[in-house]
């Protein structure tokens, strides 16, 4: 028997656990040394942070958590980030889930990143949980015209009424931006269809890699964001990650008194030792920082300048690269999918070629 | 059996010969530590407030308005220390926190333990991920029953949803509130009798009546209002969010000029912009050809119609690829929960410091 005849009668099995080392060795790897691989945002990822990124601190974000814990893996590193830009920008969030167990979403990824990173927002004024309610569409057709008709009260039974920051909501004209995180139906489909179309509003979509292909049309007159599957989580997590270390720089500058720094300027190499701080901002006169700020910075106590290298250089918390550490899986099945397909593709030629029946 | 099945058995057989050995290696495996905290909860009886001034941020206290009423508040909150009196209630109330491994190992605080219900539910959940993988081996009991307990606890979880988020909020709430928020809605604020809602309650019992051996086609009027009413909204919606925008997103100059900031015209950006939408163009007429079957697919004709499969094979290419990649995902979310959670071989979150494999080498 030869080698093709081998490869002919391979026991799919053995397929299975090829893909499952494939994606095993890579996580434990990638967990033990903590090295990601780099994530180059593509446009449609930098639309999705754009969006938010350009409104006013404060504007009102209508979340819709449409997934459950079976696509969890996929959905959540991007609710994750989507609330760390809420949180950082200063957006008012109210949480809502047309599945039953996106109430659960919703705690859970609320609790990772408010509860844990963002322990100052106040429940009812900075965000609200308004939980899960049954009727698929017919929600969205409702609250697009009638929010409290199907909101009454928040998750906790509270009436909306008691609420502060659901002063102001009669229907979903009331947000500035609708965010969509879906795992099938009802989701980022009903959503183009039942609000972002008809009431004109921007409407950012996080979905699964099944869901992508038929939400790409919408862009970018109906849907201003898309991140598709786990790779545009990932790509989405890493502009998030990089705009909240800068922001996080550029608000501890200016509480030390250096203001207008960009957080962009951290991508500048900020120095690993305070000693090197002065030499950086001379260096870095004309390229980011203006005389004044170089002075300012060159001013700064040592104690501050170590809070800024800590800000700079300070390990990401494992909860906001999820989707970068499961990129590394993906590459190696991919290669593994790609060598599979190629090598189907030639027995069955040399099959074909000898005149087999298969 | 024969020698391909052996190889996989001694597979099989390694991976839980290595599980059994990391038990007892190091700090162990897939335990779960919690902090007891305990509350003390007072009844108390508090001015009912303005509610209308609470929604309005003017900085200033809500203004008290007549009467109180009774709620329990933790005994240390402002309205617990303020109201409390002699003769109050009193509730202690257990929270068992989830706090991360290492505060267990530090050993420096006594409220830390071990949670038995959460380890078991972790002990569950990644049995019943290797249960649901040995299908790859082959259909097997063991994966029947934890098939059989997915589809079982999820049809018990919907109708336990349909009754509470449904029935009780939409109908029960409607037609007798006064009733449902004393025993289970108290945050439920209409309390007027909605009497229309009997029609619905009508449908509702109609469409029971397939169960009924007489009388199923009474069932038909229920269907049939929801098949109407449903068909409408989608239609509506179709029309407007998928055929007319999609007609609109489509039907755009192909010259695509992109500026710079300066507001030169940028030639690269332009001659690509416009190549998409030619390319989207040139797609969506030959797949609506190819989708046109009253002219007989040749000369001209069929050519663009194998273009325009052309371009649904690359679509299909295009959806596989992400499926693919969905897929993929998952199943590293599953070996992250086994390897993190349950096996305790990596720690990215540092939860586990002394636990962790670094440490188990000596790192």
């Amino acid at each position: 028997m030869g080698f093709l005849d081998r490869l002919n009668d391979l026991d799919r099995r053995w397929i299975f656990l090829m893909m499952g080392l494939a994606v095993a060795v890579p996580i434990i790897v990638i967990g033990i040394t903590g090295k990601t691989l780099p994530e180059l945002p593509t446009p449609l990822a930098k639309a999705t942070f754009d969006v938010l990124d350009e409104l006013e601190p404060g504007s009102k974000v209508l979340l819709a958590w449409d997934f459950d814990p079976a696509s969890e893996g996929e959905l959540g590193p991007m609710a994750t980030s989507f609330i760390r830009q809420c949180a950082q920008k200063g957006h008012r969030m109210y949480f809502i889930a047309l599945w039953p167990v996106g109430g659960q979403m919703i705690r859970s990824s609320t609790s990772r990143v408010i509860g844990r990173y963002y322990p100052d927002l106040e429940y009812g004024r900075d965000w609200v949980d308004l939980g899960f309610k049954a009727g698929n569409e017919a929600v969205i057709k409702t609250i697009a015209t009638d929010f409290g008709q199907i909101f009454p009260n928040d998750a906790q039974g509270t009436p909306i009424e008691s609420i502060p920051m659901m002063s102001g909501i009669g229907s979903l004209a009331d947000f500035d931006v609708l965010v969509n995180v879906s795992a099938g139906y009802p989701g980022s489909k009903e959503w183009v269809l039942y609000a972002a179309t008809p009431l004109k509003k921007p409407l950012l979509i996080g979905c699964t890699g099944v869901q992508a292909p038929q939400m790409y049309p919408y862009v970018p007159l109906q849907v201003q964001g898309l991140l598709g599957a786990i790779k545009g989580a990932a790509e989405y997590e890493s502009i998030v990650n990089s705009w909240v270390r800068g922001d996080t720089f550029a608000q501890a500058l200016a509480q030390d008194g250096v203001d207008g720094v960009p957080g962009s300027i951290l991508t500048k190499k900020f120095p690993r030792s305070i000693s090197e701080v002065d030499q950086w901002a001379t260096e870095n006169a004309g390229k980011g920082l203006d005389a004044d700020q170089v002075r300012g910075i060159q001013a700064l106590s040592p104690t501050q300048k170590e809070l800024l290298v800590d800000i700079a250089h300070d390990p990401e918390p494992a909860v906001f690269l999820e989707a970068q550490r499961r990129m590394g899986p993906q590459l190696v099945a991919h290669i593994l999918m790609i060598i599979l397909i190629v090598m189907g593709n030639v027995i069955y030629f040399a099959n074909r070629r000898r005149g087999g029946t298969r | 059996m024969n020698r391909q099945n052996l190889i996989l058995f001694v597979v099989i057989g390694i991976f839980a010969a290595l599980v059994a050995t990391r038990a007892f290696v190091g700090d162990g495996m897939g335990r779960i530590y919690s902090e007891l905290d305990s509350k003390e909860f007072v009844k108390v009886q508090i001015p009912i407030l303005d509610q209308a001034s609470i929604g309005e941020d003017t900085g200033d206290a809500p203004a008290p308005d007549a009467g109180m009423e009774e709620v329990w508040v933790p005994a240390q909150s402002d309205d617990g220390r303020e109201f409390r009196t002699a003769d109050s209630a009193v509730e202690n109330w257990n929270v068992r926190t989830q706090v991360p491994a290492r505060e267990h190992f530090a050993g420096d605080n006594p409220a830390v333990s071990l949670d038995w219900v959460r380890t078991i539910g972790l002990w569950s959940a990644a049995l019943f991920t290797l249960a649901i993988f040995s299908f790859l081996y082959r259909d097997n009991p063991v994966y029947k029953v934890a098939e059989s307990v997915v589809v079982g606890v999820s049809a018990g979880y919907w109708m336990v949803v349909g009754f509470w988020e449904m029935i009780v909020p939409n109908l029960l709430g409607k037609l007798v509130p006064g009733l449902v928020q004393a025993t289970v809605l108290p945050g439920l604020t209409q309390l007027d009798p909605h009497w229309g809602y009997l029609i619905p309650a009508a449908f509702g019992v109609l469409l029971l009546m397939r169960l009924s051996p007489k009388g199923q086609s009474l069932s038909l009027w229920t269907l049939a209002f929801i098949v109407g009413t449903t068909a409408a909204i989608r239609m509506v919606g179709y029309i407007e969010g998928d055929f007319l925008s999609q007609v609109n997103a489509t039907v755009v100059p192909i010259y695509q000029e992109i500026q710079n900031a300066d507001g030169t015209v940028n030639g690269y950006s332009t001659f690509w912009a416009s190549v998409r939408q030619l390319t989207l163009l040139i797609g969506v007429l030959a797949c609506l050809t190819y989708f046109f079957f009253s002219v007989e697919h040749k000369g001209a004709v069929g050519k663009v119609a194998k273009l325009g499969i052309w371009f649904l094979m690359i679509t299909f290419g295009a959806a596989f690829g992400f499926t693919v990649m969905g897929r993929i995902a998952l199943l590293a979310a599953r070996f992250e929960f086994l390897f993190i959670d349950w096996l305790w071989l990596i720690d990215p979150a540092g939860d586990r410091v002394v636990a962790s494999t670094a440490m188990l080498m000596g790192g």
